[in-house]
């Protein structure tokens, strides 16, 4: 396992107005890799769906804390680690089916599938009042072009 | 989130911009919804040209656009959808239910 060659982490609150601060958080932190447009569209997307996910599911009924960090490894790869210290979740493999969800209508339970599709890595660890961790895996394809 | 309306013979066109996130989607949802049960439309066409970031939570706007429509036995059409969207909409699989077009043919 080969050492980061940077990191970032930031804390934030609970609310929906920190979904495009994170978005923009990790996708800023990811250029310096040279991902493609759509690379950064890729990331931007799973990021939003685990912080999503904290701000709708893990703290339903008030504000919490919701931990982003971005590790960047020599051989071009991204480690994005999303937690929260939240109710979290009975049964994980349940939780990502596809369609899956406890939110009703305003949810579309394609939250984990968008993450594991647009990713090249998903981990879930959880515990029921404890909290859930969100690991992705993204690779960053090496530009043929010399800069 | 903004929602332009314009509405012609039956036809309700509407344009939507900025993120389609989960903070955006409560906004969008009520507007699109009013307008909706406002004008009674026979065909309902949502534009995404100005959609600058979507995820799950518009899949979510889009399938309960879908069912209004379908209550009222009209159609929804789903135009000029950017790259990222799209590969959200191709992953969550809804162009079974609703048509979709994206804008690639203009990029
Ligand atoms: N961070 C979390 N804390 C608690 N429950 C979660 C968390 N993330 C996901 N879940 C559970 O997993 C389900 C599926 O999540 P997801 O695939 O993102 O779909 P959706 O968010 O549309 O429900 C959620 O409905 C919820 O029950
Ligand atoms: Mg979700």
């Amino acid at each position: 396992m080969n050492r980061p060659i940077n990191e970032m982490r930031c804390e934030f609150e609970s609310r929906s107005v920190n979904e495009g601060f994170a978005r923009a958080l990790a996708a800023g932190f990811l250029s310096q890799l040279d991902p493609t447009l759509e690379e950064l569209g890729d990331v931007k997307t799973a990021v939003s769906e685990a912080v999503t996910n904290c701000i709708v599911h893990a703290y339903p009924k008030g504000i919490g804390k919701i931990l982003l960090r971005v590790r960047l490894y020599p051989d071009s790869t991204a480690e994005i680690t999303i937690r929260d210290w939240g109710v979290g979740i009975p049964d994980i493999d349940k939780a990502m089916e596809p369609l899956y969800t406890t939110g009703g209508e305003d949810r579309s339970g394609m939250g984990f599938t968008i993450m594991s599709s647009f990713t090249d890595g998903l981990r879930v660890r959880s515990r029921p009042g404890k909290g859930t961790t969100v690991v992705m895996k993204k690779r960053v394809s090496p530009r043929t072009e010399p800069k | 989130m903004k929602v332009t309306a314009r509405f012609h013979s039956g036809r309700l066109w509407l344009g939507l911009k900025g993120d389609l996130d989960h903070h955006g989607a409560r906004d969008a949802m009520i507007l699109i919804k009013s307008r909706i049960e406002e004008l009674y439309p026979r065909d309902c066409l949502l534009d995404l040209s100005e959609v600058s970031f979507m995820d799950s939570s518009g899949i979510a706007v889009i399938l309960k656009t879908y069912k209004l429509m379908n209550e009222l036995g009209g159609r929804l059409w789903i135009e000029n959808v950017p790259a990222q969207p799209m590969k959200v909409i191709d992953a969550a699989g809804i162009d079974r239910l609703v048509a979709i077009s994206s804008l690639t043919a203009k990029e």
